[in-house]
């Protein structure tokens, strides 16, 4: 390191073994209560299916749990760290008053078929909620029930799907740019479209003409991200919309970019009939190390009888209850009614930003973007000049002529104490580098992650090897992926003799 | 806004910088028409105080302090307090998905050991690192199912959850997989013969769960020889964890799709739970969801990476095994560290303990109506037929703050007044007497009929 940064230092942390390697026979951590009713005969009651043996389940003492798990979680980034600027995953706070408001016993401990009467809270949450995010969003019903993005986008061209069927002819494909993420053509799979490919622009918008001249009666929609995953706003979404609409085809937005827009502007107001919205980005509920994510889905009236049921509606009597009977839904796509913690941990988080907070927190978001966008253009290619939303994009193409790639960069900055970017994508750049801060950094965690990004396009000139080598501080370097792709070892055994 | 780190005079010298005008002009690319200018009509902005009173107040209205007996694919069991202590960690709670796994070893190493532990339970060779939760897993197994036979239709249980079920059903609808449902014997387990009538030679898997919704453990090795004999897999879902610490596994199964909620995650009105899939190590291929993999770093130390992501949407795009992106990763580390502190010897004493409570229940119900299915070992769950409707009896249960058992009606009518129960360790004698007695009260007369049937329960 050229000079030593100044976000961060080595410092010792513990080794940790498996936690099957500290167990030993006869040590425990649980103590149930005496029993209250007589005994049973196990081999009377169960037979055949009686189960003699746990294997090799671990026996360790509450110490031991707590001092493994704490010694692990040693081992991560978190926000809670530094900056996250992973493009298109929002890593920005997550506020602690969520997490607290979740675990209320009423909001923690309801039985997902307790009686309505006994529900109300629960229910309204959902209810307002729903409000929420309908005003944000400009659309006019929603359903909450998805559990992920991805899963959202399932439900969302389920019911487009359902909706062309209800006109007689359910359509064969599904339009996606190539900017796209992976999940969209995953999606439209599985709902049983065909996907065909929309080049993008010089721009790195969605070329109006070519979409005219792909659009026809199979399309039954086209999936947009927007902003897209360049950070760019789609400017002709108004043309995109009506050359849509005028062959019958729907626009379904993914709303993973949302928190450019928020308080900003509406994707009802400029054409969106179908989408998405991830909870675990803009609305600040934990990424927990890879989900509990939640993919809220918000359509335009004419979609509205396609919802996955139940729907929550206020009854005669002035209570809020739910609604099975949707002869036209789409049907279920999950047990129950979706993460219910996180639409609490949700709505803490609009709450606490009232209509001011939201839009100040977007304006925030695409501020941080621009300035890091300022700070770093000139050292990394900027392959769209095209203006920035909440995320920019950059290029290895410079670093690259050195033979260092846009990973190792990513692995370089790690030395630094942050967490890299969002690496290789999107496809559309090659040696992609994706940044979005989002509005929790404030101007210093920038200036920081500039100076390092600096520092490091510098290393690439004088001292490449230091940079491909890298990381250089971490507990582990870099790990054989192939190896543990070619003979895969998904579980610990016991060493044999 | 307290989120927000910069003061105005930072925001000033951002724009600055950047050689913005004012912060409009960043939002210039939005055509002018469809801007917003004006406030968002949502709550304004509140103080913490405020918000926990809010949330506080839904708490109180959300049945506390009702006693329930409820199950039927979410269970109320016990929560070992450092379950919330250690999650709380923000390095666990704020961290993404563990693509860089040089500053995620926690998280990964986490989940290899969950991985292990399912594996060491369900009598599977890998697991994944968990699915939304036990309904889609089940969904996603059948499909996986397909994938690795290569036929084309599914013969699911009807003693499977009914909302697992309809989750297939919307799954299935357009990808060309019919499912056929094959009904339960007097017994309460899977009718053999309809199996037997229902498979054909495009069936990709014979789908139970076991025990099954009426709480009735299959006789798993009898339908693995049918499915097996037709060339189909055996997909067992698994929605009550808690019984592997004495249910038998279900070893004969090509796959296992489970539901994990009952180890140590809140019920928290239905979710976010865990679904699990694991499998026999020939299929991991074609499995879905995330996966751990042990390796070495450049030093020869051992190290964990996430793996086979060829399987995976962001590479496979339209080909991937499923179009799932995210996994319950913290959910996940709940149930790792509630089977930590259980264990081997712990699992098996709490299972004991749902197994007496309910037998104890089981037996005093029976003194009054009718316990179905009782020639066949149960665990934690019962069905219980009365002359009275249960929705009536629900809500005078309610009145002394007890939530009684599911109606069943509304999933199986051909049981007329039957109701599923559920107790657990968490369940007491006295709450059970209460309730057996709340119930006898009509059982012993004949039914008026004039009670006013509130709707107390779905």
């Amino acid at each position: 390191m050229k000079q030593m940064t100044r976000k961060a230092t080595r410092h010792v942390n513990q080794n940790e073994g498996l936690i099957f390697e500290k167990s030993s026979p006869g040590k425990a951590a649980w103590k149930l209560p005496p029993l209250d009713v007589p005994e049973v005969d196990t081999a009377e009651l169960l037979g055949a299916s009686e189960r003699k043996d746990l294997g090799n389940m671990p026996e360790v003492s509450e110490i031991e749990i707590i001092r493994h798990f704490t010694r692990l979680s040693t081992w991560n980034y978190a926000i809670d760290l530094g900056m996250y600027p992973l493009g298109s995953c929002t890593m920005k706070y997550n506020p602690r008053v969520n997490e607290v408001v979740a675990r209320l016993e009423g909001i923690a401990n309801g039985h997902p078929y307790q009686p309505e009467k006994i529900s109300q809270g629960a229910l309204r949450i959902i209810q307002t909620l729903s409000d929420c995010l309908l005003e944000i969003t400009g659309m006019d019903a929603i359903t909450l029930q998805p559990a992920a993005g991805a899963h959202g986008e399932l439900t969302g061209l389920l019911m487009v799907r359902a909706y062309h069927q209800a006109k007689g002819n359910p359509r064969k494909k599904i339009l996606i740019p190539d900017s796209a993420h992976g999940t969209n053509p995953a999606t439209a799979a599985m709902v049983g479209y065909s996907v065909e490919n929309l080049k993008s622009n010089e721009r790195g918008m969605v070329e109006v003409s070519a979409l005219e001249a792909q659009m026809n009666e199979d399309v039954a929609a086209l999936m947009l991200t927007n902003p897209n995953t360049l950070g760019v706003f789609e400017q002709e979404i108004h043309k995109i919309a009506e050359i849509l609409h005028a062959k019958g085809g729907l626009l379904y937005m993914d709303g993973a970019n949302m928190n450019a827009l928020v308080g900003k502007v509406r994707p009802g107001d400029f054409g969106v009939d179908v989408m998405h919205l991830n909870l675990h980005k803009t609305f600040s509920t934990p990424h927990g190390g890879g989900g509990p994510g939640s993919g809220p889905v918000a359509v335009k009236e004419p979609l509205e009888p396609f919802l996955p049921k139940p729907v929550v509606v206020l009854k005669g009597d002035g209570t809020l209850g739910f609604e099975y009977n949707r002869p036209q839904s789409v049907g279920r796509v999950r047990s129950f009614y979706g993460n219910f913690g996180m639409f609490v941990r949700a709505l803490a988080y609009i709450l606490a930003n009232g209509p001011d907070g939201l839009r100040q927190t977007t304006e925030d978001a695409v501020l941080n973007a621009n300035y890091i966008r300022k700070g770093l253009e000139g050292v990394y290619d900027l392959p769209y000049a095209t203006p920035s939303m909440h995320e920019v994009v950059f290029s290895d193409k410079v670093q690259a002529k050195k033979g260092v790639k846009t990973m190792d960069i990513a692995k370089r900055l790690i030395d630094y104490g942050f967490h890299p970017y969002t690496t290789a994508f999107p496809l559309i750049v090659p040696g992609a580098l994706m940044i979005e801060p989002t509005e929790s950094e404030g101007k210093e965690e920038m200036d920081l992650f500039i100076e390092a990004m600096k520092s490091i396009a510098q290393e690439v000139e004088e001292d490449p090897q230091t940079v491909l080598d890298a990381p250089h501080t971490t507990r582990v370097s870099r790990l054989d992926e192939t190896a543990a792709a070619r003979k895969p070892v998904l579980r610990w055994r016991p060493r044999q003799g | 806004m307290r989120y927000l780190p910069k003061s105005p005079a930072d925001r000033k010298a951002i724009l600055e910088a950047i050689g913005a005008g004012s912060i409009d002009d960043l939002f210039a690319p939005i055509p002018a028409q469809y801007r917003l200018n004006r406030d968002l009509k949502v709550p304004r902005q509140m103080a913490e105080s405020e918000i926990v009173d809010w949330f506080r107040q839904r708490s109180k209205e959300s049945g506390l302090e009702y006693t329930s007996f409820l199950g039927a694919g979410a269970y109320m069991h016990y929560r070992p307090v450092i379950i919330d202590a250690l999650i709380s960690r923000g390095e666990f709670l704020t961290a993404y998905t563990p693509y860089q796994a040089e500053i995620s070893q926690g998280t990964l190493q986490a989940i290899f050991e969950f991985q292990t532990m399912i594996c060491e339970l369900t009598g599977m060779e890998v697991a994944n690192a968990s699915m939304y939760d036990g309904s889609t897993a089940a969904a996603e197994a059948a499909m996986m199912a397909v994938r690795v036979t290569g036929r084309n239709s599914v013969v699911i249980a009807k003693s499977v959850h009914p909302e697992y079920r309809e989750v297939l059903a919307t799954y299935a609808q357009n990808q060309g997989l019919p499912v056929a449902t094959a009904g339960y014997a007097e017994t309460g387990r899977l009718n053999l013969r309809e199996v037997e009538q229902a498979i054909t030679a495009d069936t990709a898997c014979v789908l139970i769960q076991s025990p099954n919704f009426f709480g009735t453990v299959e006789d798993v090795a009898a339908i693995a020889e049918v499915a097996h004999k037709n060339g189909a897999l055996l997909v067992v879902s698994i929605a009550e964890a808690v019984s592997l610490g004495i249910v038998e596994p279900p070893r004969e199964a090509d796959i296992v799709a489970m539901e994990a909620q009952s180890f140590g995650v809140p019920l928290g009105f239905g979710g976010p739970y865990c679904g699990v899939i694991a499998t026999r190590e020939k299929f991991v291929r074609q499995m879905p969801g995330r996966l751990v993999g042990q390796t070495t770093d450049r030093n020869g130390k051992r190290g964990f990476v996430l793996t086979l992501a060829t399987r995976e949407q962001h590479i496979r795009r339209e080909k991937a095994t499923s179009n799932i992106c995210t996994n319950q990763a913290l959910v996940a580390l709940m149930v790792n560290i509630f089977m930590n502190v259980y264990g081997k010897v712990g699992l098996r004493e709490l299972a004991k303990q749902n197994l007496a409570k309910t037998a104890y229940a089981a037996e005093q119900f029976g003194k009054h109506a009718e316990v179905l299915f009782a020639r066949a070992p149960r665990f934690n769950e019962f069905a219980v037929r009365t002359t009275e409707d249960p929705y009536v009896i629900n809500s005078r249960l309610l009145g002394h703050k007890l939530v009684g058992g599911l109606p069943l009606k509304k999933f199986y009518p051909e049981l007329g007044n039957a109701a599923l129960w559920c107790c657990t360790e968490m369940t007491t004698r006295s709450a059970i007497d209460t309730a057996v007695g709340l119930l006898a009260e009509s059982e012993a007369e004949e039914p008026s009929g004039e009670h006013v049937v509130e709707e107390v329960a779905r």
